[in-house]
């Protein structure tokens, strides 16, 4: 059953929470001084010129990663209704939960096999 | 036409009614969420005095100790001085994307105080998803890190916001499913019945005994979600000067280190809701039947004794995360993730399947 009026007091700590960095950024505004110059608003590289630009490229792995995790992390979505009404639902839902995990399991597995979790 | 004056005043003193019952309602949702937050800015001052002090002692030093005694306001004095610090806008970056950055990860990891149990029913908000609010709200972090590594646009920034979010997920896994083991056993997510489920037996109905394997992968997995020392590779010195904060000064830095300590506080938190009983006393034999009866009767005395127990246990598993940063050294990218994917997420599922095996046996 969904009880709205539970989440009143949520969404009133989402805007109060709001508010902390954004008085942080007002209150810094008054009290920090501005000084501007050309040097200082460079990137950082080692105290040499930046060299181009840093929007580039980078390794496909993180894509690998990112994909497998979206697969893992839906899983676990989907199992938390059948862990929470567990002891109502017995052991014929435990045996279908446990082939939904299964062919998760052989999935991970032929990503292993593969190389998609390796890093280098 | 005559007016009734007197239905008049009636409507008059109703509406006033009506205004003082809005007030009342307003300043009831709103004072425990600003008591939470000074809760929370005091419990994060501590921590940071607490890991100066601890550091200090591993390394023979003398630690603060000029910012009154004992250096307690070093802290308060350090976020002072970062709001009188200049706020520096690279150049060339993603405005936009380097001011959201730290607001994001604050404000997610602040969200996620919402549905812990300090006390006998002392929660903010008792949802019945409670856990799991806190798994989909700590997700959001990440982001915020990665916005403010490609707003900046330097190399070290950007490399150190792809090894954050990288790293976060992770662990996200391993540790969802152990936080799901736990529902499982207590057959809730709200985490005041996890606590309930918890109180039976004292000290032996932890979580902690049932869930031995989960118990170690949830402290492993939520110390990477923290970026503290054994896996702070986002922000390793040696290779990324300071990973996704490079470019950040003023207060926005010290809004990411704010969102540091308040992450390690709230995983210590759940480590004790989830496995350490809450805020029960959990000594049996010894248990003083008065004693509960006021902490069920949620009087002061029972709900600041609550409180207590449960800072106690939170601080603990905090000076055990402290300890850790100042001894261990870092892992590299590989064995992180190996460690991650290759390691604890398989030692979860497993320990899922055969925590429900349990309960089927005992069903």
């Amino acid at each position: 059953m969904f009880l709205l009026y539970k989440y009143d007091i949520f969404w009133a700590f989402l805007i109060i929470s709001n508010v902390i960095p954004i008085l942080a950024f007002l209150i810094s505004a008054v009290l920090a001084p501005i000084s501007k110059g050309p040097e200082k608003l460079s990137s950082y590289e080692s105290g040499i010129e930046p060299m181009g630009d840093a929007w580039l490229q980078f390794r496909i792995r993180y894509y690998m990663f990112a994909l497998v995790f979206v697969v893992f992390d839906v899983e676990t979505v989907f199992l938390y209704p059948w862990a929470m009404s567990f002891d109502v639902l017995g052991v014929s839902v435990f045996i279908e939960a446990f082939i939904f995990m299964l062919i998760l399991i052989v999935g991970s597995v032929y990503a292993w096999r593969k190389g998609a979790l390796e890093w280098s | 036409m005559i007016v009734d004056t007197t239905e008049v005043q009636d409507i008059n003193s109703f509406s006033r009614l009506e205004s003082l019952k809005e007030l009342y309602g307003t300043v009831r949702v709103f004072a425990p969420i600003l008591t939470l937050v000074l809760g929370i800015t005091i419990g994060v001052l501590v921590i940071v005095w607490l890991e100066r002090e601890i550091s200090a002692g591993i390394q023979q030093r003398i630690g603060p100790e000029y910012a009154s005694p004992f250096g307690i306001l070093q802290a308060l004095a350090d976020g002072t001085k970062l709001l009188f610090k200049e706020n520096l806008l690279p150049a060339r970056g993603n405005t936009r994307f380097f001011s959201i950055g730290p607001s994001i990860a604050v404000i997610s990891i602040l969200l996620s105080y919402s549905v812990i149990p300090f006390s006998y029913h002392l929660v903010l908000a008792d949802l019945n998803i409670g856990i799991f609010l806190w798994i989909a709200v700590s997700s959001i972090a990440p982001i915020g890190l990665l916005m403010s590594g490609y707003g900046s646009n330097n190399k070290y920034s950007f490399l150190g916001g792809l090894r954050a979010a990288a790293q976060s997920i992770s662990y996200e896994i391993p540790l969802t499913l152990c936080v799901l083991s736990i529902s499982l056993l207590s057959n809730s997510s709200s985490t005041v019945d996890i606590v309930e489920a918890q109180s039976k037996y004292g000290f032996w109905g932890w979580n902690l005994w049932r869930q031995p394997i989960g118990f170690i992968v949830f402290l492993i997995s939520s110390l990477a979600e923290c970026e503290r020392l054994p896996f702070d590779l986002p922000e390793a010195e040696e290779e990324l000067v300071a990973g996704y904060q490079t470019e950040y000064s003023g207060i926005k830095f010290g809004l990411f280190y704010v969102a540091s300590y308040l992450n390690l506080l709230v995983s210590s938190l759940f480590v004790t809701v989830l496995y350490l009983g809450g805020w029960n006393l959990s000594i049996p034999y010894i248990s003083v039947p008065e004693l509960f009866e006021i902490n069920k009767a949620d009087g002061i005395f029972g709900t600041t004794i609550g409180i207590f127990i449960t800072l106690v246990k939170t601080y603990l598993f905090l000076f055990i995360s402290i300890t850790t940063r100042w001894t261990l050294p870092r892992l590299r990218m590989d064995q992180l993730l190996n460690l991650g994917w290759k390691f604890l997420l398989p030692i979860s599922l497993g320990n899922l399947l055969l925590t429900t095996s349990s309960q089927l046996l005992s069903l």
